[in-house]
């Protein structure tokens, strides 16, 4: 069972209190970008078998959005941070790297 | 290879059965292959087994990571059906269904298929509209489905409750030449006809990594060591994002554990196969007694096989409202599989920017019932570069804003 924190609220609670957002930080491509990086925008997925960064909603709670750093194969959570920021911050970085050295997500490694 | 037959049996009786061969070899790799295809489930081994019917290409490698059919293809509820909504994809599984028929003759494997029939329920107005509106579609589709009222329902499925206080049958759609099929029998039929075919079936073979030069495939490097081959189809369903990374592009895919479980065996009860979408579960009756339940997907990415608890509440809750006596039953077994979701839920049959390299992905939640139909449309497309089944579900159609939309359309139960 998968059992999230929300930042923003600090209640601790299991996966049907939460919403699931999908892939975080990812990059408006509006007009005047390439096809290319507006397919990318909208179609092309991180789908990682290890470390992903996605957004959630405390839908049944305080209903705020924020960004959490899990494992797609244990299912265990490396942090949950403010959805205001447009990378994961360093102390969530440096507690992924304590568990997974060598950890590689898009951009942010 | 010996034929299965009748006088096999006979003749095995009267030796104590000690002359059956083994089904399919296990040989080491070759250095070299025309075609190496990663993944032995039923679509993979379908795509080998018509590269060498159709196209007389057997010079095949079929590569995979665990065991043959271990993966989705022994996970699924193996229902077939083909009543889509969209042409492409009436096309493909109608296709399908319809060598799924003389598939037990085709491979000599009796791949227990039964045209029990698969109904799904409509318990909203708008489910009553949609599925009206599919089965017109199917009609010109040359599909056969209709559309049925509750009195019929009622006299198809005895056990089921009309009148649920929240979610009343309304009517279904019926499709009578739809069933299910026994999954690892396909499986297995289709290794052993490869197999005979001369191709390498090699399990507990992990590709790593996948060497191009200058945007050509050349070979896969697996944990058995380097293979080269001219023409690479990649067939991994979940874990199609992992290769496709080790090839160098993304794809529009996420995956997601979908669970299925199955109750103690009873008498029988219900011979058709039900789906409610509604409420997200689905219903049919295993040769051994057993109910074979299938639930939903998580709401999010995992590789877990196992999947979220809280969906099988959810799911048996549903339908015990539907299903009275579901109540009294015990559950015997719950397991999940890796499915690999498209934005449109239809199936990626596609060149990729790698020259040479082909994917065959996207089935989502319901890949077992394509099998025979993807790898029939998968081989060609490997073989011959264009397939007109595979024609609409290339990765340019995202780009293209051409979805084939049946997220919302078909009643998928995702």
């Amino acid at each position: 069972m998968l059992i999230l924190e929300c930042p923003c609220c600090g209640v601790k609670g299991e996966e049907t209190e939460f919403h699931g957002g999908g892939e975080a930080h990812i990059r408006r491509f509006g007009p005047g970008s390439s096809d290319e990086a507006f397919h990318d925008y909208l179609f092309a997925k991180e789908n990682p078998r290890g470390v992903h960064f996605e957004r959630w909603r405390h839908v049944n709670g305080c209903g705020k959005w924020f960004h959490v750093a899990r494992c797609t194969q244990t299912l265990e959570v490396f942090g949950s941070y403010s959805a205001q920021t447009t990378e994961p911050p360093q102390d969530i970085k440096d507690a992924i790297t304590a568990k997974r050295p060598g950890w590689r997500w898009r951009e942010f490694a | 290879m010996r034929r299965y037959s009748a006088f096999a049996v006979a003749r095995e009786a009267a030796r104590y059965h000690e002359g059956w061969a083994r089904a399919w070899r296990s040989p080491e790799p070759k250095t070299k292959y025309d075609v190496i295809i990663v993944g032995a489930g039923g679509h993979g081994l379908a795509t080998a087994f018509y590269l060498g019917r159709n196209f007389g290409i057997t010079n095949v490698a079929i590569i995979e990571k665990g065991w043959l059919g271990g993966g989705n293809t022994g996970r699924n509820t193996t229902i077939i059906r083909s009543n889509y909504l969209q042409d492409p994809s009436a096309a493909i599984y109608e296709k399908s269904r319809s060598l799924y028929e003389t598939m037990s003759q085709d491979l000599n494997y009796n791949v227990m298929f039964s045209p029990r029939g698969v109904l799904m329920l409509a318990q909203t107005e708008h489910e009553v509209r949609g599925y009206q509106r599919t089965a017109h579609a199917n009609a010109l589709q040359g599909v056969e489905t209709e559309f049925v009222g509750p009195e019929r329902v009622k006299e198809l499925v005895p056990i089921i409750s009309l009148d649920g206080p929240r979610y009343p049958v309304l009517g279904g759609l019926w499709q009578a030449r739809g069933g299910t099929g026994r999954h690892d029998a396909v499986a297995w039929g289709y290794a052993r006809a490869c197999s005979d075919m001369g191709m390498d079936i090699i399990q507990q073979c992990e590709v790593i990594g996948i060497r191009k030069d200058g945007g050509k495939i050349v070979g896969v490097d697996t944990t058995k060591g380097a293979i080269d081959c001219d023409k690479l189809g990649v067939v991994v369903a979940g874990h199609s994002g992992t290769l496709a990374e080790m090839a160098g592009f993304r794809l529009p895919i996420e995956s997601v554990a979908l669970q299925a479980l199955v109750s103690e065996p009873i008498k029988p009860c219900m011979d058709i196969v039900v789906m409610a979408n509604t409420v997200h579960g689905y219903l049919s009756q295993s040769d051994k007694g057993e109910m074979v339940i299938g639930g939903g997907a998580d709401g999010y990415n995992n590789y877990t096989q196992r999947g979220s608890f809280h969906h099988i509440e959810e799911t048996v809750r549903a339908l015990v409202e539907t299903f009275p006596m579901v109540s009294r039953l015990k559950m015997l077994r719950q397991w999940g599989g890796i499915v690999d979701m498209t934005g449109d839920r239809s199936p990626i049959l596609s060149k990729t920017p790698v020259e040479n390299v082909f994917f065959n992905c996207g089935w989502g939640t319901g890949g077992f019932k394509a099998t025979p139909g993807s790898g029939w449309g998968f081989a060609e497309l490997v073989a011959k570069g264009h397939s007109p089944l595979c024609e609409d579900f290339g990765l340019n159609r995202f780009r293209e804003g051409r979805f084939v939309d049946e997220s919302v359309a078909a009643g998928v139960a995702h």
